[in-house]
């Protein structure tokens, strides 16, 4: 092997890290970056700065480069491309070896990946795109706690998408009346409530006692109709040791499911949880505060995608991913990509969906996709094709906003899901004949035509802010 | 707008128990099971059949009646098969399972016969 030796001053980033014939290693972390460079900055020199702030690299040579192999250690620019229809950006294709990031650890992952090279002055923006996590990687992770499989066992819930509601009004309630609207959905027919993402322990109603009402709730619910009940009992908190107070209190209660804001709370504390919910046999649902700061500019931060990827690893039952139909942002092939991505064994590249890699999650059990957000009867045909069975469609103000109460919406909701579902076992298509499926259906139930009466007009169309990348010209 | 409503459900009416999927839907004509059947088949899952008394239908585990029909493609059987079932055990609900043996979950379970709930 050649002695290199020391000299002190600048180098350009590529003569080190643009390595156009470098082959990615099964075992090398892959990332996709959507670089917009600096004007004048060559797409080489920008993807190369990129692959070096992201791992070893820093402005200046240092002595101490010489004491370690950093051609082993540094991550590698090894192709670019073209962003269809947008001729300012580029991707760039960066390998990273295992043995930079330790190992079962997102949080150090991601320190690496989107850290100081997010706000580096050689580029004007960067997002990252896609990552490619090895099995060997993936293998270190403790993962979901439980996975859809066992969920349904627990549950008790087969062929069919599950049905919540998020409480409303998301703030103020007092805790008995809070259980009051939670028993109300429950013994309507719905499978979980939700406990909304900004309630934790405010003065209003502090948790330990939304936590005892709420299983009241359950437990009547669950002797009333003979079904499996769930109420997600957010353990978000301000310390760690707060958080495990919280659900070990909701494990001696018996609850069956807690719930996480993975972003706000922060992966350490998430993953932490998730091993914890693994070890006490409870289910963990996940919500995403704060994701569309990240993941809603087309140019710069990091796309859900990837989110999503990280807390399929760092540990999660449920995830929100978006109901493409209702009132929050996302287009519809893309969140096919990342529904995908949570759910199943193995995803093929397939940039019409916008994933970049093959990903190949072995024996780490999937995650159930969870549609929230400004959807009603109206929209179950189209939710039931998008998502198919292994999600959560939960309806809000679709199930509280009811004329005649939660319970009535509840029931709305459950039939239209299940004249849905059966229709399309029929070999129906309910996308075109969801408004038959649906009317036919309301003649059994005055809860589901009253619905339908309700909600008839109510629509979400705008167009969305984070499209997947196409030509254009 | 129509009058507003009262749910109607409670502890001590036997009508509110639920059994799950399509349990909110009127109970299934013999062509509307078969399409159901014909389902489970198309998905490659094995038909099975289970039974048990109305108090204890909140129990994970319910009777098997024989055993799953492992391979079982032709609906006239699997369907034949519930109805023995029903005759055998008449105050029993009887539901209808169709096993996903790659996924290692049932990819369909719904109830055929609903007996008198308590």
């Amino acid at each position: 092997m050649a002695v290199k030796t020391y000299e002190a001053g600048v180098k350009e980033y590529r003569e080190t890290y643009w390595m156009p014939d470098y082959t990615p290693k099964d075992t090398d972390i892959l990332a996709c970056f959507k670089i917009t460079p600096q004007p004048g900055v060559p797409r080489e020199e920008a993807a190369a700065a990129v692959a070096a702030e992201s791992s070893t690299g820093t402005w200046t040579t240092v002595w101490t480069d010489l004491l370690t192999d950093l051609d082993h250690y540094k991550g590698r620019a090894y192709a670019i491309e073209d962003v269809p229809g947008d001729d300012e950006r580029f991707y760039a294709f960066v390998a990273y070896p295992l043995d930079l990031f330790e190992e079962g650890s997102v949080v150090n992952v991601f320190t690496s990946l989107v850290g100081n090279v997010f706000g580096f002055k050689a580029v004007r923006a960067l997002r990252l795109e896609d990552v490619r996590f090895p099995l060997a990687y993936i293998t270190t992770c403790n993962g979901p706690p439980h996975g859809i499989q066992v969920e349904r066992d627990k549950m008790d819930k087969y062929g069919r998408p599950l049905l919540g509601c998020t409480i409303k009004p998301k703030l103020g309630l007092s805790a008995k009346n809070y259980g009051r609207a939670v028993y109300e959905c429950l013994r309507g027919g719905l499978d979980f409530t939700k406990d909304d993402e900004n309630v934790n322990s405010q003065p209003f109603m502090r948790w330990r006692q939304r936590f005892e009402f709420v299983m009241e709730a359950i437990h009547k619910a669950e002797q009333e109709t003979g079904e499996r009940k769930g109420h997600y009992l957010n353990v978000t908190a301000p310390t760690p040791d707060e958080m495990f107070k919280r659900a070990e209190f909701a494990k001696e209660l018996g609850a069956p499911i807690i719930m996480h804001d993975y972003i706000t709370g922060g992966w350490c504390a998430n993953t932490g949880l998730a091993q914890w919910c693994r070890d006490n046999g409870i289910l963990l649902h996940i919500h995403r505060a704060m994701h569309a700061v990240i993941d809603r500019h087309p140019h710069h931060g990091i796309h859900f995608r990837v989110l999503a990827k990280l807390l399929r690893l760092s540990g999660g039952d449920h995830l929100h991913t978006g109901t493409v139909v209702g009132k929050l942002e996302g287009d519809r092939q893309a969140t096919l990509g990342w529904i995908d991505l949570l759910r199943e064994k193995y995803i093929k590249e397939d940039r019409s969906r916008g994933i970049f890699f093959d990903q190949d999650w072995g024996h780490m059990p999937g995650v159930f996709a969870v549609a929230s957000g400004g959807i009603h009867v109206w929209h179950m045909p189209a939710l039931v094709t998008i998502f198919g069975d292994d999600a959560v469609l939960q309806f809000g103000g679709g199930t509280l906003g009811h004329p005649w109460g939660n319970a009535a919406g509840a029931a709305a909701n459950r039939v239209a899901l299940e004249a849905c579902v059966k229709a399309r076992n029929e070999g129906r298509e309910l996308e075109k004949e969801g408004k038959e499926i649906l009317t036919a259906a309301a003649k059994h139930s005055p809860e589901l035509k009253m619905a339908m009466e309700t909600w008839k007009e109510i629509k979400f169309e705008f167009d969305t802010v984070d499209k997947l990348d196409v030509a254009h010209k | 707008m129509s009058e507003m409503q009262d749910y109607q459900s409670s502890l001590s009416d036997p009508g509110s128990r639920k059994f799950e999927t399509f349990s909110y839907l009127p109970a299934m004509e013999k062509d509307e099971i078969r399409k159901q059947l014909q389902y489970i088949v198309q998905q490659g899952w094995n038909p099975a059949i289970e039974h048990t008394e109305p108090e204890h239908a909140f129990d994970h585990y319910w009777y098997m009646w024989k055993l799953p029909m492992f391979g079982e493609t032709d609906v006239e059987r699997i369907l034949g098969e519930a109805e023995a079932c029903h005759k055998a055990h008449p105050t029993h609900h009887v539901r209808i399972v169709g096993y996903d043996n790659y996924r290692q979950t049932k990819g369909l379970e719904f109830v055929v016969f609903r007996g008198k709930p308590v």
